[in-house]
């Protein structure tokens, strides 16, 4: 009964103080064209923190599990993310992504295991704290379709208790270039607008760890180009994007480390760290016509490990160093007077390092 | 634990403005507290003048109190379950929004309809008494301890069967099994109502009070209770 009486007075206060909860005036045809720079979209005391706390870590996870009865969710999770970071997770349907972020997000309990989110252990009675500093945009908009944009972001402004409610939404509409929209019923907009309302109602809270589920999908390559700037924008503005993706040409984009989970994590590290962990560094040389004696060509050339042929006037080299081995085969060949077509060092995407490691389990499973 | 107002009146006024977009909901909910005063508004119509002595031992009225208990129950039984099912819970529990709080802000928006809805039948009845019921049937019908229960009981009655009814929401796996079983479980508020215009309870002073005090009771550790049959990941993951 107190807390109910308490409530009342704080509600009938918070009449006379409607500031933030006046209507949203709605902008004119155009405005989205108008981006505002970073430093108006990520406030200065949510700047600060990177610099707070350079060596702290924004995501901590050790050891994380979750199961459902006597299904594995994922498991053993370990790794970090630091504040600023973009941190790509990566994995096939049913990996255990989601549930990582819904558990990061207070959303379900781990089973066993330890986090830190925002700086925060992660524990049932830090629930309310942890929400405070961290946004989720789900893969599914979940927007309240009878309403306006502009009244669906007012209501999260409202649960979020967002000081300046008016000005903030109106800055994350033209972010994400929705401003003409905000008066439209969201059930109205197409499948992409709706997800940039999603976006819009995650960047409300200027968040330190925004993590987000598949924030491309949908949208055209304009908005998704649109969405890579803005992403890049947070990030320069100290902002922790956990972002959970199926496009890896995305992840590689944008990502400063991606982690690779099929119910346990398989690898974490920079996309190019990846690709040299799991592929020997090669070198792929072309000629007009058949060399006569390749072996006698590639033997003995420095930082040139081994080599086989690929087709009839094409060689693989296995190198340890392609900037020492490149010269020396072109020189070699040249010497050899073959008419040389290509020398290039093979490169290999992170579509290849995923690939490879998610083939990997399912070849171990059919074992 | 402190709650905060700001989220509690974003929850509330979003519902709001979700009723408001959606006519039809309040409207419906009007539908069965008309069809309700069917029966005694023709029982007043054709009493006759000579039978107003046997009214005033009556409690007829009282009969009207089973319409809080019965309009705010499928609106109260949608409150959870109908997010969930349309895919707008998951983003609102990201939000530092307390259980608490939210079961709040959805039970005040659901209270405010069902109470207009109500007085205003309640009203009508009392008009069309005056004006189309037999001289002297109407002031026996109308008595003042009638009124004021009718007055103090619409809101405790319909902040019960909205707890009952959210309460139901929490757990139910499907919108339509929630709203069935949440007009089941108003049945007893009902039947009881009904016991006391027809003077099988004989109601007194006493039994309104105590009425009155169980009620305030049952509406506190309504929200109470509620709250913490709220399982986010229950809700979230269908599992637990």
């Amino acid at each position: 009964m107190y807390h109910l009486v308490k409530w009342l007075v704080g509600w009938l206060r918070g009449r006379t103080t409607p500031a933030s909860q006046e209507p949203v005036a709605v902008s004119t045809p155009g405005d989205h064209a108008v981006r505002p720079p970073v430093d108006r979209l990520v406030s200065t005391e949510r700047a600060a923190v990177p610099d707070a706390g350079r060596d702290a870590v924004a995501l901590s996870v050790r050891n994380l599990s979750k199961r459902f009865g006597d299904r594995v969710a994922f498991q053993d999770v370990s790794f970090e993310v630091g504040y600023g970071e973009v941190f790509g997770f990566l994995g096939p349907n049913g990996a255990g992504k989601t549930t990582t972020v819904r558990t990061l997000s207070t959303l379900i309990a781990p089973t066993s295991g330890l986090a830190t989110v925002a700086g925060i252990p992660l524990a049932p009675e830090n629930g309310v704290e942890i929400r405070r500093r961290i946004s989720v945009m789900p893969e599914s908009p979940g927007l309240y379709l009878r309403l306006s944009v502009a009244e669906n972001l007012e209501c999260f402004a409202g649960l979020y208790e967002v000081p300046g409610a008016r000005d903030r939404i109106d800055r994350v509409l033209r972010a994400v270039g929705l401003a003409d929209r905000a008066g439209d019923a969201c059930g109205s907009l197409s499948k992409g607008l709706r997800q940039r309302a999603a976006l819009a109602r995650a960047l409300l809270p200027d968040p330190q760890v925004l993590f987000l589920d598949e924030p491309t999908s949908g949208l055209d390559p304009v908005a998704a180009r649109d969405v890579h700037e803005l992403i890049g924008e947070l990030r320069r503005g100290g902002v922790t994007i956990f972002l959970t993706t199926h496009r890896l040409e995305e992840a590689e984009r944008l990502c400063d480390r991606v982690a690779i989970l099929n119910t346990t994590l398989r690898t974490v590290g920079r996309p190019g760290e990846l690709r040299d962990r799991l592929f020997a560094k090669t070198l792929t040389v072309t000629t007009l016509a058949p060399l006569p004696e390749p072996g006698r060509v590639f033997a003995g050339l420095p930082a040139v490990d081994g080599w086989r042929q690929d087709g009839p006037a094409g060689y693989v080299l296995a190198v340890s160093d392609p900037a020492v081995a490149a010269p020396a085969a072109t020189r070699a060949l040249v010497a050899a007077g073959a008419d040389v077509l290509s020398v290039g060092e093979s490169r290999h995407s992170l579509e290849d390092v995923y690939l490879e490691l998610v083939s990997e389990d399912e070849e171990a499973r059919r074992r | 634990m402190s709650l905060s107002s700001s989220r509690v009146r974003a929850i509330y006024r979003k519902e709001l403005r979700e009723y408001r977009r959606k006519g039809s909901i309040v409207w419906g909910m009007a539908i069965l507290p008309l069809i309700f005063l069917i029966q005694p508004l023709v029982t007043v119509f054709t009493l006759p003048a000579s039978a107003a002595s046997q009214l005033a031992s009556h409690h007829e009225l009282l009969y009207l109190l089973a319409i809080p208990a019965l309009v705010p129950a499928t609106l109260a039984a949608y409150t959870v379950v109908g997010e969930r099912q349309q895919g707008t819970l998951e983003p609102v529990l990201t939000t530092p929004v307390r259980r608490e709080e939210l079961l709040l802000g959805k039970a005040l928006a659901v209270l405010v309809p069902s109470l207009a809805i109500s007085y205003a039948v309640y009203m009508f009845f009392l008009a069309c008494v005056e004006l189309f019921a037999a001289p002297g049937v109407a002031s026996a019908l109308v008595q003042v301890p009638d009124l004021l229960a009718q007055l103090i009981f619409t809101p405790l009655l319909a902040g019960w069967a909205i707890w009952l009814g959210v309460a139901i929401s929490t757990r139910a796996g499907e919108v339509r099994v929630a709203q069935q079983v949440g007009i089941l479980a108003n049945l007893p508020s009902v039947a009881v109502t009904t016991l006391l215009a027809y003077n099988v309870i004989h109601p007194t002073l006493a039994i309104a009070v105590g009425g009155a005090v169980l009620l305030l009771v049952l509406n506190r550790f309504g929200w109470r209770i509620t709250s913490a049959m709220f399982d986010r990941e229950r809700l979230i993951t269908g599992t637990r």
